[in-house]
């Protein structure tokens, strides 16, 4: 098992800088997503780690091995890497047996070896009764466990998954996610995922390296992405909420209850900085009197299950995301208490 | 960047010195014969080129090439356009059958067909005398003449119409005829208002393709033209080969650039219809838009089985009845029926034997060996830059794009001294025939495994490669096997096209390295008119069972692959 380094790696398609200067230290046995929207570089930074890609400046270290730099490339096939591709690429013309099995081959595994070590990586995505199945007959959840087996059969350094989930409908999703987890524990491989998709990043990974443009947002936990996020862009992107101007506090700085009222009782010209409120921290009170300092008009009431989602127009005409247990009558005047918010970084 | 592993490299290098070499190869004899049309305009009014563009005969020929080739694409137009608009829009029934006999006569070579129409008409016919329906003794043949031949070409090149069509129409999206109807448009509106101007560029390509196909046909024009003193461009290049040989070789490059020329800028306009008519369709194509014939279907079908009968049934009967009597003018009976041809053929390991073995090996050597270069040649242009890919592509095209005489005059002119530092004299052997073939059907195997190739999702192989697999064992494990089908298929569409090929070897065979369809023209040219037909007879079969074959394979091919499937 060993450690993955990425320093400012920058890859340049003619002009276009598709990643900018990414530094990434990945621990041995992490489980590590690229996130961010469509275009952002991320799956082409994964087909740098693969080694489809030459890096234009940078270098890429696996434990103390040089992968890739200026002057040194080593090819895919040499890197002892696995990859799930959001195609599965599994080959048509070889049996779910043959293709698991097929990396062993090429490590001129045979025999009793070879056939025992096909047999525990379908046992462990529970595929065995379908190993002399052709791929074409299988359904697309079954795809991708052949595909995971696949990645599971010669032990590799890095396992890199490239939207894993992008084809599957939601049900399927939920229940994948499941099994990359228990993949995960089972394996303990260093992982790295490739998603637009903020929530499944969230659910799986240990770390998660937020990506836009080409440059690293943000490189945190997902519980620090989600109560501390840097910029309103990431804020933005990472779970739901609503950016609010406040005369108070400075970027990374956690507001209280009363220095948040107080900052949005101010005057407009003196509210700069921004804000970032969570729809949780938002105590909706019915019945408005002008006893409340912030009131706020319902625009327009979503329901969720559990709770209704609540669209707020303040006073001073910005949006507010809140919960409430009971649904509200559209245009209803409320009180509004805010318990605490997050400063962010303006957008650069 | 410096490489830490050779082998990708290495493969890389070796694949690139192939492609190199298969384009130069593709190029050679055009160039050769470039460089010979145009070497002596130095000498001004004796310039070869010169002295042909002055000759009368070079520009009735020229007229007589444009009328019939005209002409036939007119007949191409009307016949293909009306089979691609019934048998794709419609609900009309056998549609599979209906396609693979129209496609038919494209398949069967054009001196077999111009052999079973001569049967079919004329005072001799044995088929009209069967019936006692033939003309009195000493009575004109109506095919020995210019229109005869437009007719033939016609039908031989209606296919090609029927295909271009066919395809622009299954690639309109259904949601522009049901959006159309929906406003309240009926049928023959929809028709006329919608259908019809969008694929108006795919009828246009399917003419000009029909127009190239007329121009470059030599087997056909041979076999009416010639016995009428009637002579178009390909021959009246082989008929002063024939009489004046290798001495008259300047002057019949030039032809051949005239020919050749006008062939291309018929492809280079067809292009760029083609390319006008793929563009700005969106929606899902694809599906036939099924019009109801309702109470004329019966008609209609009744219609076009009438016109395969008129235009491949009668004509095959005719050629198989001929194939059967002892001699020329005598009636079918069950007296006079005989099997000698067949004997004299199959049997007596004669002369026309001969032939059919050269054709085999000739047609089963040339498509083994562009199996081998397509799958590495391919492989290594789906990597090239896109003006390279072009650039490579028209290279390995341009052999098979310009008429078959072309060709052959350049490879004789290429091959007519022994080849330099080896001296092996290539010039009246079958090794000639091979090289002329290899250079022609490239395209023909390389199309479908470049389609082959295109349609694998890059990541199948980028699997591979993490997975530990070296260039080489990529190749041979994982490309090689999905794509194997579409490599036979272009190996089994060269053997087709190979073994019937009459135009290239025309001027290329000497005595005793006769091929197939040189055999089947020599015997009609010589008055064997009943061996010829017997030849003919089992070429069609073979023709007929290897399209079966294609047919069988279908399935596992990329769209487009085998021309008479969707």
């Amino acid at each position: 098992m060993a450690g993955l380094t990425i320093d400012r790696v920058t890859k340049r398609f003619g002009e276009q800088r598709a990643v900018d200067a990414l530094s990434l230290d990945v621990e041995p046995g992490e489980f590590v997503a690229l996130l961010g929207p469509s275009g952002c570089g991320k799956t082409t930074m994964l087909r740098m780690l693969a080694g489809f890609e030459s890096l234009s400046e940078g270098e890429i270290h696996l434990g103390g091995r040089l992968l890739a730099g200026l002057d040194q490339h080593v090819p895919p096939e040499q890197r002892n890497m696995a990859m799930v591709f959001q195609s599965y690429a599994l080959w048509p013309h070889m049996s779910v047996a043959d293709n698991v099995g097929y990396p062993l081959k090429l490590r001129r595994r045979s025999g009793e070896a070879y056939q025992r070590q096909v047999a525990k990586a379908l046992a462990m995505v529970a595929l065995e009764p379908y190993a002399q199945r052709s791929p074409q007959e299988l359904s697309g959840g079954q795809r991708q466990r052949v595909a995971l087996a696949r990645c599971l059969v010669t032990d590799p350094d890095v396992v890199l998954l490239d939207e894993p989930l992008a084809n599957l409908d939601r049900h399927l999703r939920a229940a994948m996610e499941q099994s990359f987890r228990d993949f995960h524990r089972r394996t303990r491989a260093t992982l790295v995922y490739v998603t637009h998709d903020q929530s499944e990043a969230m659910a799986l990974a240990d770390r998660i390296a937020v990506m836009r443009e080409g440059r690293l947002e943000q490189w945190a936990t997902p519980q620090t992405l989600y109560r501390r996020p840097r910029s309103t862009w990431v804020a933005s992107f990472i779970g739901q909420g609503s950016q609010l101007k406040v005369a108070a506090g400075r970027p990374g700085q956690r507001l209280e209850e009363a220095t948040l009222m107080r900052g949005l009782a101010a005057i407009a010209t003196e509210r700069t900085q921004t804000v970032l409120v969570r729809p949780e921290h938002v105590t909706v009170l019915p019945d408005s009197s002008s006893f409340h300092a912030l009131r706020a008009r319902v625009e327009g009431v979503t329901f969720r299950g559990e709770r209704y989602e609540l669209h707020l127009c303040l006073e001073s005409g910005e949006a507010l995301m809140a919960y409430h247990h009971e649904a509200l009558t559209e245009g209803q005047k409320v009180g509004l208490t805010l318990h605490e918010g997050w400063c962010l970084e303006p957008d650069a | 960047m410096r490489l830490s592993l050779t082998h990708g490299s290495q493969q890389r290098w070796l694949l690139t010195l192939l492609t190199t070499v298969i384009v130069a190869f593709s190029l050679t004899p055009s160039l050769r014969l470039l460089v010979e049309a145009l070497g002596d305009l130095a000498q001004g009014s004796e310039a070869p080129l010169w002295r042909v563009l002055q000759a009368e005969g070079t520009w009735r020929a020229l007229w007589h090439s444009f009328y019939t080739s005209a002409l036939g694409m007119l007949i191409a137009l009307v016949l293909g356009s009306l089979f691609a608009f019934v048998i794709t829009l419609t609900d009309i029934r056998g549609k599979p059958w209906l396609v693979f006999c129209f496609m038919l006569p494209m398949m069967i070579p054009p001196q077999v067909t111009a052999l079973s129409w001569l049967q079919l008409f004329g005072p001799a016919s044995p088929l009209l005398k069967s019936i006692g329906l033939a003309p009195p003794l000493g009575s004109p043949q109506p095919l020995h003449s210019a229109q005869g031949i437009a007719l033939l070409l016609g039908i031989q090149s209606a296919p090609l119409v029927f295909l271009a069509l066919r395809t622009s129409l299954l690639s309109l999206p259904r949601e522009l005829v049901e959006a159309a109807r929906i406003s309240g448009a009926s049928q023959t509106q929809v028709w006329g208002q919608i259908v019809l101007p969008l694929t108006r560029s795919g009828l246009i390509a399917g003419g000009a393709m029909a127009f190239i196909s007329g121009l470059g046909n030599f087997g056909i024009p041979a076999m009416l033209g010639i016995p009428a003193g009637y002579y178009v461009l390909p021959t009246l290049i082989y008929q002063r080969m024939a009489s004046f040989g290798t001495g008259v070789l300047a002057e019949m490059a030039s032809l051949s650039l005239l020919i050749g020329a006008l062939a291309l800028a018929g492809v280079a306009l067809q292009q760029a219809w083609m390319k006008r008519s793929r563009f700005g369709l969106v929606g899902h194509g694809g599906r036939a838009h099924d019009f109801a014939l309702g109470r004329w279907r019966g008609g209609v079908t009744a219609l076009l089985v009438a016109l395969l009968v008129a235009i491949l049934v009668a004509p095959l009967a005719a050629l198989v009845v001929s194939s059967l009597v002892p001699a020329m003018g005598v009636p079918l009976t069950w007296e006079t029926l005989t099997l000698n041809a067949y004997h004299e053929v199959i049997a007596r390991q004669g002369a026309t034997w001969r032939a059919v073995r050269n054709s085999l090996w000739l047609a089963g050597g040339a498509a083994l060996v562009l199996m081998l270069c397509s799958l590495p040649l391919a492989y290594r242009m789906q990597r090239l830059p896109r003006r390279w890919q072009s650039l490579a592509l028209s290279a390995i095209e341009l052999p098979y794009a310009l008429p078959g005489v072309v060709l052959a005059v350049a490879c004789i002119l290429l091959f007519v001294r022994p080849i330099p530092l080896i001296g092996v004299a290539l010039y009246g052997t079958l090794g000639l025939i091979f090289i002329a073939y290899l250079a022609r059907f490239l395209v023909v195997c390389f199309k479908p495994v470049a389609a082959g190739l295109s349609q694998l999702d890059p990541s199948l192989e980028e699997a591979a490669q993490l997975a530990g697999a070296g260039p080489w064992r990529r190749l041979s494990g994982i490309v090689l096997p999905l794509v194997a089908p579409a490599l036979f298929a272009g190996g089994l569409l060269v053997f087709l096209m190979a073994v019937n090929e009459l135009t290239v070897s025309a001027l290329l065979w000497s005595a005793g390295n006769e091929t197939l369809g040189v055999m089947i023209f020599n015997l009609d040219e010589g008055g064997e008119s009943v061996l010829a037909a017997a030849v003919s007879v089992l070429v069609v079969a073979m023709v007929a069972a290897l399209m079966l074959c294609l047919s069988l394979l279908a399935p596992r091919l990329p769209k487009g692959v085998v021309p008479w499937q969707d």
